[in-house]
């Protein structure tokens, strides 16, 4: 019988390193391609159709790159906690945790000079984001409550709140029967950057704050705790780095980078709360933060790869006859793709003979 | 005010209680068994997802309900093996894989409904089991109709459970299962494969969760929809905190639980003017956070939960 074993390599190569997540979308893409075929269309021509639909005007580049803004920063979310082994799943919910901070402060309550409004309900968003998870990092540094379910199901209980407001004392009286909030007044909104397009300056704002966090993790005393927390946490611990601290610290920032991607979607793309406003964008975000390999310049890019595949998938559904859940599937092997390519970067597979008695 | 005792006097509560809580115990006893192994498996609710549209599309397509049961436990395994080949031979995260496996488990099975059934907008509907009288005991008065008047499935789900239960605490692979997720070195030491022994208990454990999700549209509704696994399968893995590793105690925690569902469905239609049915909704989810924090304290959790075994090497 062959076995085999996995040896840690001593250094990866750094070819290996860079074009490992390239391989795992391919892989992932040929995968998918074999459901197109089993849908009975073209794989090469679905995946044409798909690339057109997401970059082939400049209306679609542009719906790819709006698209782009929440999940880069639900990636941010995601890469700043899982740096620290801090399973925070729960970015869904801190989105709208976030979203709904903007049509509490947004619609009226306060009302600023745009460049005093926008950046308001930023910190804001941001706030309600962390404020969300604040009590679940409490409960796993007081009492080890396991967080990765904690936020998962935390999400289904900010939804339905959100559900209870937009149909209860939050409806927007002007919207016939539809649940939805109170617009986001004119100071709040944050304004297109293309004429024409739904591209807003969420985007820009986004890949600022990616360059702030690389900032953040890469040169700062408080990254390279979240580094070495998420590394070893005992031998962290042993070293004199405040555990308790940096997972605080991680757990506010990540929860505020979510909590902002509501943020743009209320006061940038929609101008208003709804119940959709979150095609799973949370969940996105831990795809995201895989792909760049947890480094938040590579977030921007891997945030820019998957929105244009949720985009481009609309066009290739109509005009493929493909359902556009494809775009989920290769979402998915492609977080799966990436699990199996860090396996081959970090380790060597060495097959032996087994012995007779074995 | 009496109104709220008497729901709990009624055959219709209890009856209710054991329909909410066949999903949920299957799933809850799938998850220990991986657990026990030492594999966490954030795969369970996309596994349970598949697992209801898998079982549910092979009865719209012709087969037999018996058959509907046997595809989810088939499509489960195969996952159950995905995430094993991932997380026990090639030690990949346990976390990121779990979550990878319900993105890609639930978005297959929403892609081959939509591809199968292009045009639905009203979910067809399948006549699924319809309960039967057990002799003589359904006849009683409150136990019969509470408890012997459930469909085929409910019964073999409750048999399901007690095979699970003998393997874990009566049979030597139960044994090693445990072992492999409290000490694997010495399991390996005694010449037993770490590596098939976790992997024996995710795919079974897999394939329950799967079966678990089958229940849903075969037993307890007759139709797929998306997302109709709402978090249940979250739930289960709540509860297997809350029952600190124990397959009893995962029984007891699944049934508390969905008395608990069961009542507030109940008190909803009594207090539904007052509170937003939104509220009633939550409950589950509060609950099941309220449930791990009351057990954090007491918990002892499989040791080699979450660390990779690999051969030749010392942890």
């Amino acid at each position: 019988m062959l076995k085999f074993r996995l040896e840690e390599r001593a250094k990866s190569p750094y070819w290996l390193i860079i074009l490992s997540p390239f391989i795992a979308i391919l892989v992932a893409i040929i995968l998918a391609g074999m459901l197109i075929i089993l849908a009975g269309a073209n794989p090469f021509e679905s995946y044409y159709q798909l690339i057109i639909g997401a970059f082939g005007s400049k209306n679609s580049f542009a719906e790819t790159l709006a698209r782009a803004t929440p999940i880069i920063l639900t990636g941010l979310a995601a890469s700043i906690a899982f740096r620290a082994k801090f399973w925070n799943i729960g970015a869904e919910g801190q989105l709208y945790f976030g979203a709904l901070a903007t049509t509490f402060f947004g619609t009226g309550l306060v009302v600023l000079p745009s460049v005093l409004m926008i950046p308001f309900l930023f910190v804001i968003g941001a706030l309600a984001g962390g404020l969300l998870l604040l009590p679940l990092v409490l409960l796993k540094l007081y009492y080890k409550v396991d967080e990765v379910v904690t936020t998962l199901l935390l999400n289904f209980v900010v939804v339905l709140l959100v559900s209870y407001l937009l149909e209860g004392p939050w409806k927007d009286p002007m919207s016939l029967g539809w649940p939805q909030g109170k617009s986001v007044i004119d100071e709040g909104v944050l304004p297109q950057v293309l004429s024409k397009t739904r591209l807003h300056l969420g985007f820009i704002i986004s890949i600022g704050l990616a360059f702030s966090v690389w900032f953040i993790l890469s040169k700062t005393v408080i990254g390279y705790r979240i580094k070495s927390v998420g590394l070893n946490a005992s031998a962290a611990s042993h070293a004199g780095i405040p555990i308790f601290k940096t997972v605080l610290i991680v757990a506010i920032l990540s929860g505020g980078m979510a909590g902002m991607a509501g943020v743009t979607e209320t006061a940038g793309l929609k101008g208003y709360l709804t119940l959709d406003l979150s095609p799973g964008f949370g969940y996105a975000g831990i795809a995201v933060a895989m792909l760049a390999n947890l480094n938040p310049i590579g977030v921007i890019f891997s945030g820019v790869f998957l929105a244009s595949i949720y985009v481009g998938a609309d066009a290739m559904s109509r005009a493929m006859n493909v359902p556009t859940y494809l775009a989920d599937v290769i979402v998915a092997l492609t977080v799966l793709c990436i699990l199996l390519s860090l396996v081959f970067v970090h380790y060597k597979i060495l097959f032996f003979k087994a012995k007779k008695d074995d | 005010m009496i109104e709220f005792i008497e729901i709990i006097f009624t055959a219709g509560f209890w009856a209710a209680t054991i329909r909410i809580a066949c999903p949920l115990i299957l799933a809850t006893i799938g998850e220990v068994l991986c657990e026990r192994a030492g594999v966490l498996n954030l795969g369970i609710e996309g596994i349970m997802s598949i697992g209801a549209m898998v079982g549910w599309m092979t009865v719209f397509l012709g087969a037999d309900l018996y058959t509907g049961i046997l595809a989810a436990l088939i499509i489960g395994s195969i996952f159950g093996l995905l995430h094993a080949i991932f997380t026990v031979y090639l030690g990949a995260s346990q976390h990121v894989t779990g979550i990878g496996i319900t993105m890609l488990a639930s978005s297959l099975g929403f892609f081959c409904f939509k591809l199968i059934l292009p045009a639905s907008t009203t979910p067809p509907k399948i006549k699924p089991f319809q309960p039967i009288d057990i002799p003589f005991l359904s006849e009683l008065p409150f136990l019969g109709p509470a408890f012997f008047q459930h469909t085929p499935f409910t019964y073999l789900a409750i048999l399901a459970v007690v095979f699970a239960f003998w393997l874990m605490n009566s049979t030597p692979l139960g044994l090693s299962i445990k072992m492999a997720g409290e000490n694997p070195m010495a399991l390996e030491a005694q010449g037993i494969d770490v590596f098939l022994v976790r992997t024996i208990a995710v795919v079974l454990g897999s394939a329950l969760m799967a079966v678990g999700g089958a229940y849903l549209t075969l037993s307890a509704f007759d139709a797929f929809y998306f997302g109709m696994i709402n978090g249940r399968g979250w739930i289960a893995i709540a509860l297997v905190v809350f029952a600190s590793w124990k397959p009893e105690r995962a029984l007891l925690g699944a049934l508390l639980f969905a008395g608990l569902d069961a009542y507030q469905v109940r008190a909803q239609q009594l207090a539904g003017a007052v509170i937003p049915y939104q509220f009633f909704l939550m409950l589950p989810f509060l609950l099941s956070i309220v449930a791990m924090v009351i057990a954090a304290k007491r918990t002892r959790y499989p040791k080699a939960l979450l660390i990779p075994f690999r051969r030749g090497e010392r942890h």
